[in-house]
C-alpha cells in the first residue's frame, strides 16, 4: 500500500463508481432540461423589417409609410412557397405588438407580415378607424406586396393564400378587408366589432344609435388615451410583448398611459396634423368624436361615419371562410357584436364559426385554456382553409364559462363547453325567473354624479374581481328580486326582461342590470355588463307605461341553486353619459326574467389525459411491485440451502476471507479459522487489525468481498436465516436511549419474532447483574452497564454461537473475573463462543483457543497452550552471566537477547533447554532458575512483530 | 438444538415474522418525539381556537387573499375552522412532522446502534425498511387525522355544524363539505408522500437523525424557493412542491381536478423514486455504524 496502483489512486479519486453513475445521470438530466428550455425558445424564423410606402385614400393616390416586418419559416423560398397570413394589431399598438404571435405563426411555417397601421408608431398618415378607404386600402396593397414575394403562395398572379387574423382593431379590418378584397381566403377576426356606431351608442330596446347612450369611458380611452386595446385572446396584438433589443423604438404607446395616446406619436406624422385636440386621428373623425363627446348624443353624419368603418354593411360581400372569436368578459365588443357578425356573414352562405372565450377587453387574454383552445381553433382555420392542410374545421360552438380560480397562480380557470350548433345570443332554450317588487321612484343625478359603477375600462383581468366594486348608489337605483332558485341554471346568451317606466320630462335614460345574489347576500354582476336605454315619450304615472323589453349584454354564467336574481334599473353609470337634468324616475318590472341557456358537452381538457396518465403510472408501480416481489421470492425458493458436509457440525468456518473497501483499503484478506463446540475462541489483534470487519462480516452488515463463511455448514450471506443461531455483540452496545433495560431486551426479542418462551430472560439478566437498575432507562446507565445488558443481549435465546466483540471493555477486574466464568460455563452444551480482544491476558485467561491477526491477515491459530508454547525464549538466572554468554554463543542456533539485570533471555531456537543447561553445568556455570517465557507478551509480539502500529495505520 | 428449519435458522425463527408491524408501531410509540409532535397536533387546532375567542373584532386587515378569506371564513362553523387549521398547517408544519417520521426511524436506529443488532437477528433488510416505512407513513397518516379530527370536533363544539364556505365557490352543505375536506386531507396526503420518499431516502443514506429530517425540510422549502421564480417557465411543473397547494380547487364547483392529478402524478412519482433508491441503496450497502 505504500506504492499504490494508478489504478487504485483513481479509485480512491472517484469516492464509488456508483456515486459516479448518479452524478452522471443528474448532470445528463440538467443538461436535457436546460436544452429543452432553451430548444423551445428558438425557432426557424428569419425577419424583414421595412418601410413600404403604399397609395391609399379614396382615389388610391394617397402616398403613405407603412412600417412593417415580414417573418418567414428558414425552409421557405421560392422553391418552396408558404401561405401567408396578414396579422393585424388593436387600437394604440404597433406590429411588435403581434411580435410573438407572428413568430409563432411562421413557426408554424407562414409567412407572416405584420405592419403598423396608419396613425401609429413610426408608420405615417392619420387614424381613420379601419376606414375602407384608408386603412383597407392600405392592407390591400400589403396582399399585392405580399402576391409579389416569390415565398409565397399564390393563387394566380397578384392573389396570395392568405389569412387574416387580428383583434379589436385588428379584427374589424380583417372583416372590411375580406368584404373589400376577395383575394382573402380565410379571417379570424377576434373580439371585434359589427356596428362602430352600435358598440359606443347601445340601446338595448333596438334603438338606432342616435337614440344611444354614449359609452363615454371607452370612447375616451381611445380617444385621448388610446392605449393597446386590442388585447386578443391568443395574445394577439397583447402588450406585454418585449421590445426585442436592437429592434427599432416603438413610438406608440405600450401602456394606456393619458397622454401617450396616438397623438403624442412621432415620427411619420405629418407636419400639418399637429392639432392638439385631435392628434393623429383624421379630421373627420376627430370632428364626429368631438360632437358626440360633447353633447352624448350622435349625429346622424356622426353615425354614417362610423358606420363607414363597420363590417355591418358589408357582411354579405365576405366570402372568405370566417372564425369570429368573442370575449365575453368585454364591455366594449360584447358578445352581440360577433353574432351580428356571424348572421350578416352566415346569410351569404360562408361558412362562419362562432367561439367565445371568458377575456374580451375586460378579460383579457383569459385563462390559460382559454387561450390555447383559440390558439388551436385558429391555426386548425387556417390551416384548412388557408394552408389546405386537415380536416375541415366544421362549424360546432364552443364556449366557456369561469369556473374558480386557479389553486396555484390565482389565475381564473374556465370550463369549456362545446354545441353542435350555434344558437345565438337567445340560447337554444329559456328559463323564465320571476322577479318581483314595487313600482320604485329613482333619481337621476345631476351631470350624472355621483354614479353607479359597473365596469372599469382597462381594468384588464381584474375586471371580473371587480364584480365585489360594482356598486349603485340609494336613491338612483330600483331592485327587483327572485325567489331563491330551486336548482342551478347554466345562462348563456342575453337575457331580455320587460319593463315600464315613468318619467316628468317623458324622456329617461335607465341602465338595466341582472346581479347573481349569494345565499349571503354577495351580489355579483357578471362581467360589469350592463344594458342602457334611453325611452321616449313616457308618461308622468308608471301606470300608464307601456312595457318595453331590455335585451341585456350576453352573458355565460351558471346560477347556483339557492342564489337569487336581482334585476337593478338605475339611473346613472360611470361609464356612459347620462342627462345633467336632476330628474325622478318611477321603474317597475312586470313578469320574469327570460334567461337563455343553451345545452352542451363540456370539453375534455388535459385533464383527462392525466388522469389515464395517473391510472398508467399507478399501474406500473403496483406491476413494478408485483415483479419485484415475485423476483425476490423466486431468489429466496433458489437460495443455498445445501449444507456443507465438512462443516455441519462446526459452529463456525471462515474461508479465505477478504474484504476490501471501496477506497482500496484492504481491511481483511485471506481469514481461515474455525470455531468448533466448546471452544472459547479469542480473536486477537491490535487495534485496526481487522478483527471488527471480520465480526461485521460475519453478523451480516458487510459484503465480503471473496471467501465464505459457513455456520454450522450453511454458507452465510447478509441476511441468512442461520444468523438467528448466532448471538452478537459487535462495536458495543445499541438501545434504545428512552427506554429501560428490560424494555430493551423485550422489544429486541419481539423484533425477532420468536416466542417469548425462548428467550431465557432471566438467565440473561442474571448474567447482566444489574438488578434493580434493570427498570431504569438506559440514557441513566454507565458504561460497564451497558455493556453487560449488551452481552446479556446476545445471550437471549441462548445461541449455539456467541460472538462478543471486546466484551470486557468497561467492565471492572471482580467483573471481568466472573464474565470469564460465564463465557466458559456458556461453551458447554455444543455452544461456542468468538471474542474478539486486544487484550492478551484476557484471551489468555479466557479462552481455549486464539486466532491472532494482525494488518488484516492471521499470524498464528490453535489451542492458547500452542501458540503461548511456540515462545522460543527462556531466561537463564546463572551465576556468572559473562562466562554463560561466552557459552551461549558458540552453541549452533542459541542466541542470547539483550538483556537486563544479569538474567539471560536466550531464544534457544530449537534447541532443547535441556541441552542447553547440560551446557552451561559442562562449563562451570551455576544455573540458578530456568523459566520458560510463557507470557503471552513475549508470544504477540514475536507473532506480530515489534511494531506496534495497527493495521490501519498500514 | 433441534433445528428443523431447512434454512438452518433457530427455532422459532421465520424471516417473515421478525420485527412485526406492531413491534414496530409500539417502539415508535414510545418515543418522545412521536408522543410531542402528534401531541401538538391535537394542540394546534385548540391554540388557534383560543386565539380566535381573544381576536373580538379589531383590525380587519388581513390582506386581500385568499389566506385573507379563508380566516375570516375559518370561525363560520367546524368545517372551515378544520379548513383553515389545515391551510395553515399544510405548508410547513405537516411537512416536518412528515420528514420526522419517515426521516428519524432508519436514521436514529442507525445513530443509537441498534440497527446492526436488528440486522444480525436478522431482519431480512427489505422487511426492516417496509416495516419502517409503513409505521412511518401510519404515523403521518394519523398526524393528519388527528390535526383535522381535532379541529373538525373543537370548531363543530364552537362553531357549530355550518356548510363549507369559500370565496372560489358558493357554499357547501354540510354532508358535501366533508365529503370536500376529506378529498382535500387525501390530496394533501398524497402530496406529503414526495417528503415522504425524500425523507426516508435520506434516512437510509445518512445515520443522523437530524440531518435526514433537516436535509428533508431544507430542501423542501428550497423546491418552494425556486416554485416562487416564475422564470423557469414549465421547469416548475417538475418541482416536487409546484402542485402542493392544487388542493384549494378541490373546493370551487364544478371540482378542479386538473391539477389536483398532476400533482398526484408528480408527488407519487417522486415517491416511488425516493423509495426506489432506499430500498436499492439499502440492500447492498455495508451498515458501518
Amino acid at each position: 500500500m505504500r506504492s499504490p496502483s494508478p489504478a487504485a489512486w483513481f479509485r480512491r479519486a472517484l469516492p464509488t463508481r456508483r456515486r459516479a453513475i448518479a452524478a452522471a445521470v443528474v448532470v445528463v438530466l440538467l443538461a436535457a432540461a436546460v436544452t429543452w428550455a432553451v430548444w423551445a425558445q428558438g425557432s426557424g424564423v428569419r425577419t424583414e423589417s421595412a418601410m413600404l410606402t403604399v397609395r391609399s385614400g379614396p382615389a388610391g393616390d394617397q402616398p403613405v409609410d407603412l412600417d412593417t416586418t415580414f417573418y418567414l419559416p428558414t425552409d421557405a423560398s421560392s422553391g418552396r412557397k408558404v401561405p401567408a397570413v396578414l396579422l393585424a394589431h388593436g387600437f394604440g399598438g404597433t406590429k411588435e405588438s403581434v411580435r410573438s404571435d407572428a413568430e409563432e405563426f411562421a413557426g408554424r411555417g407562414y409567412a407572416v407580415l405584420t405592419w403598423t397601421a396608419r396613425g401609429f408608431g413610426r408608420s405615417g398618415g392619420e387614424i381613420h378607424l379601419d376606414s375602407p378607404d384608408y386603412e383597407v386600402r392600405d392592407a390591400q396593397r400589403l396582399l399585392d406586396w405580399l402576391a409579389a414575394r416569390p415565398e409565397v403562395r399564390t393563387d394566380g398572379a397578384g392573389d396570395p393564400k392568405v389569412g387574416v387574423v387580428g383583434g379589436s382593431y385588428g379584427g374589424g379590418l380583417a372583416l372590411l378587408l375580406a368584404a373589400q378584397d376577395r383575394r382573402v381566403d380565410a379571417i379570424v377576426p377576434m373580439i371585434t366589432w359589427n356596428d362602430l356606431s352600435r358598440a359606443f351608442l347601445p340601446e338595448s330596446t333596438g334603438g338606432a344609435p342616435t337614440e344611444g347612450v354614449f359609452k363615454k369611458g371607452w370612447a375616451g380611452l381611445f380617444f385621448g388615451g388610446g392605449g393597446n386595446v386590442g388585447t386578443g385572446p391568443a395574445g394577439l396584438s397583447g402588450g406585454t410583448a418585449a421590445q426585442p433589443q436592437g429592434a427599432p423604438a416603438s413610438a406608440g404607446p405600450p401602456s394606456p398611459a393619458p397622454g401617450a395616446g396616438p397623438g403624442t406619436g412621432p415620427g411619420g406624422a405629418p407636419a400639418g396634423a399637429a392639432d392638439p385636440s385631435c392628434g393623429r386621428f383624421a379630421a373627420d373623425v376627430c370632428a364626429a368624436y368631438l360632437r358626440i363627446a360633447t353633447t352624448g348624443r350622435a349625429d346622424q353624419a356622426a353615425v354614417d361615419l362610423l358606420r363607414r368603418s363597420s363590417p355591418a354593411g358589408v357582411l354579405n360581400r365576405i366570402s372568405a371562410p370566417t372564425l369570429l372569436v368573442q370575449g365575453e368578459a368585454d364591455t366594449l365588443f360584447p358578445l352581440g357584436e360577433a353574432d351580428a357578425n356571424a348572421r350578416g356573414i352566415a346569410a351569404a352562405g360562408t361558412p362562419v364559426r362562432v367561439a367565445w372565450f371568458t377575456g374580451g377587453h375586460d378579460g383579457g387574454a383569459g385563462p390559460r385554456s382559454d387561450s390555447d383552445r383559440v390558439k388551436f381553433l385558429t391555426v386548425q382555420w387556417l390551416d384548412h382553409y388557408v394552408k389546405g392542410a386537415g380536416d375541415p374545421p366544421g362549424d360546432d360552438f364552443t364556449w366557456s364559462r369561469i369556473a374558480g380560480f386557479d389553486a396555484l397562480d390565482r389565475g381564473l380557470v374556465a370550463t369549456g363547453f362545446r354545441a353542435a350548433d350555434y344558437p345565438g345570443l337567445a340560447g337554444d332554450a329559456r328559463r323564465e325567473v320571476a322577479v318581483a317588487g314595487p313600482a320604485q321612484p329613482i333619481a337621476n343625478p345631476p351631470n350624472g354624479s355621483p354614479a353607479a359603477i359597473s365596469s372599469v375600462p382597462f381594468a384588464g383581468g381584474l375586471a371580473s374581481l371587480l364584480d365585489g366594486v360594482a356598486g349603485d348608489v340609494p336613491g338612483q337605483h330600483a331592485r327587483f328580486e327572485s325567489a331563491p332558485l330551486t336548482d342551478a341554471v347554466d345562462v348563456a346568451g342575453a337575457p331580455t326582461v320587460t319593463l315600464r317606466a315613468a318619467s316628468p320630462t317623458g324622456e329617461a335614460v335607465l341602465f338595466v342590470k341582472l346581479y347573481d345574489v349569494d345565499p349571503d347576500g354577495a351580489a355579483t354582476l357578471p362581467n360589469g355588463l350592463v344594458a342602457p336605454v334611453r325611452l321616449t315619450g313616457l308618461p308622468q304615472r308608471v301606470q300608464d307605461a307601456r312595457p318595453v323589453t331590455v335585451t341585456l349584454p350576453g352573458i355565460v354564467r351558471r346560477v347556483e341553486a339557492g342564489h337569487q336574481l336581482r334585476l337593478v334599473v338605475a339611473s346613472s353609470d360611470q361609464a356612459y353619459t347620462t342627462p345633467a337634468q336632476p330628474t325622478v324616475y318611477t321603474v317597475a318590472v312586470d313578469g320574469a326574467v327570460s334567461l337563455p341557456t343553451v345545452s352542451g358537452e363540456p370539453i375534455p381538457t388535459t385533464a383527462t389525459v392525466w388522469r389515464w396518465v395517473l391510472a398508467g403510472l399507478l399501474a406500473a408501480i403496483a406491476i413494478g411491485l408485483v415483479v419485484i416481489v415475485a423476483v425476490v421470492r423466486r431468489r429466496h425458493r433458489r437460495q443455498d440451502r445445501s449444507v456443507h458436509p465438512e462443516y455441519a457440525g462446526t459452529p463456525l468456518a471462515v474461508r479465505r476471507l477478504r474484504k476490501e473497501y471501496a477506497d482500496g483499503f484492504v481491511a481483511v484478506s485471506n481469514v481461515d479459522f474455525e470455531v468448533h463446540p466448546g471452544q472459547v475462541v479469542g480473536l486477537l489483534g491490535p487495534n485496526g487489525a481487522g478483527k471488527t470487519t471480520t465480526l461485521r462480516v460475519l453478523m451480516g452488515l458487510t459484503q465480503p468481498t471473496a471467501g465464505e463463511i459457513y455456520v454450522f455448514g450453511r454458507r452465510l450471506v447478509p441476511g441468512s436465516p442461520v444468523l438467528s443461531r448466532i448471538g452478537a455483540l459487535v462495536e458495543g452496545p445499541g438501545f434504545l436511549p428512552h427506554l429501560s433495560g428490560l424494555e430493551n431486551l423485550r422489544a429486541y426479542w419481539r423484533a425477532t419474532g420468536r416466542p417469548a418462551g425462548d428467550a431465557h430472560f432471566d438467565e440473561a439478566l442474571e448474567i447482566a447483574g444489574l438488578g434493580d437498575s434493570v427498570q431504569r432507562k438506559i440514557k441513566n446507565y454507565s458504561h460497564g452497564m451497558r455493556q453487560r445488558l449488551a452481552i446479556a443481549q446476545a445471550m437471549l435465546g441462548l445461541p449455539e454461537l456467541l460472538v462478543l466483540d471486546e466484551p470486557t471493555d468497561g467492565l471492572d477486574p471482580p467483573q471481568i473475573a466472573e464474565m470469564r466464568r460465564v463465557l466458559q460455563r456458556y461453551a458447554t452444551d455444543g455452544r461456542a463462543v468468538l471474542v474478539s480482544s486486544h487484550l492478551l491476558a484476557e484471551v489468555e485467561q479466557t479462552c481455549t483457543h486464539a486466532v491472532v491477526v494482525n494488518k488484516g491477515r492471521i499470524v498464528a491459530s490453535g489451542p492458547v497452550e500452542e501458540i503461548v508454547g511456540e515462545s522460543p525464549s527462556v531466561l537463564f538466572d546463572v551465576t556468572d552471566p559473562v562466562a554463560a554468554r561466552a557459552v551461549l554463543d558458540r552453541l549452533h542456533g542459541v542466541r542470547v537477547l539483550p538483556e537486563s539485570d544479569g538474567q539471560l533471555v536466550v531464544d534457544t531456537n530449537g534447541t532443547a533447554r535441556s541441552d542447553v543447561v547440560a551446557e552451561l553445568v559442562r562449563a562451570g556455570i551455576g544455573v540458578d532458575r530456568v523459566v520458560p517465557r510463557r507470557r503471552l507478551e513475549d508470544a504477540f509480539l514475536a507473532l506480530v512483530g515489534e511494531n506496534s502500529r495497527g493495521s490501519g495505520d498500514r | 438444538m433441534g433445528v428443523t428449519d431447512p434454512a438452518g435458522a433457530a427455532r422459532g425463527y421465520r424471516p417473515s415474522a421478525t420485527m412485526p408491524f406492531g413491534a414496530e408501531f409500539r417502539r415508535q410509540a414510545s418515543r418522545r418525539r412521536t408522543q410531542l409532535a402528534l401531541g401538538f397536533m391535537v394542540l394546534l387546532p385548540l391554540i388557534i381556537l383560543v386565539a380566535f375567542q381573544f381576536n373580538s373584532g379589531g383590525d380587519d386587515d388581513n390582506g386581500n387573499n385568499e389566506f385573507a378569506s379563508l380566516v375570516d371564513l375559518a370561525t363560520s362553523g367546524g368545517l372551515n375552522f378544520t379548513l383553515f387549521s389545515i391551510f395553515v398547517s399544510a405548508s410547513f408544519l405537516l411537512v416536518v412532522v412528515v420528514a420526522l417520521f419517515c426521516g428519524d426511524t432508519v436514521a436514529s436506529e442507525a445513530s443509537w446502534g441498534s440497527l446492526r443488532y436488528l440486522l444480525a437477528i436478522p431482519v431480512p433488510r427489505a422487511r426492516l425498511l417496509t416495516v419502517k416505512l409503513v409505521v412511518a407513513l401510519a404515523y403521518s397518516g394519523l398526524a393528519l387525522l388527528l390535526l383535522a379530527g381535532t379541529a373538525l370536533a373543537a370548531g363543530t363544539l364552537r362553531y357549530g355544524w355550518s356548510p363549507l364556505r369559500s370565496t372560489v365557490a358558493a357554499e357547501l352543505e354540510p354532508g358535501e363539505g366533508l365529503l370536500r375536506l376529506l378529498a382535500v386531507l387525501g390530496y394533501l396526503a398524497v402530496v406529503l408522500l414526495a417528503v415522504a420518499g425524500l425523507a426516508f431516502l435520506l434516512s437510509v443514506i445518512t445515520d443522523a437523525a437530524l440531518g435526514a429530517v433537516g436535509g428533508a425540510v431544507l430542501l423542501w422549502i428550497l423546491s418552494s424557493i425556486l416554485d416562487q421564480i416564475t422564470a423557469l417557465g414549465a421547469l416548475r411543473d417538475f418541482l416536487p412542491t409546484h402542485f402542493s397547494t392544487a388542493w384549494l380547487g378541490l373546493l370551487s364547483t364544478p371540482v378542479q381536478t386538473d391539477d389536483v392529478v398532476r400533482g398526484c402524478i408528480s408527488a407519487i412519482s417522486y415517491a416511488t423514486l425516493f423509495w426506489g433508491l432506499a430500498f436499492w441503496r439499502f440492500t447492498r450497502k455495508d451498515i458501518t455504524s
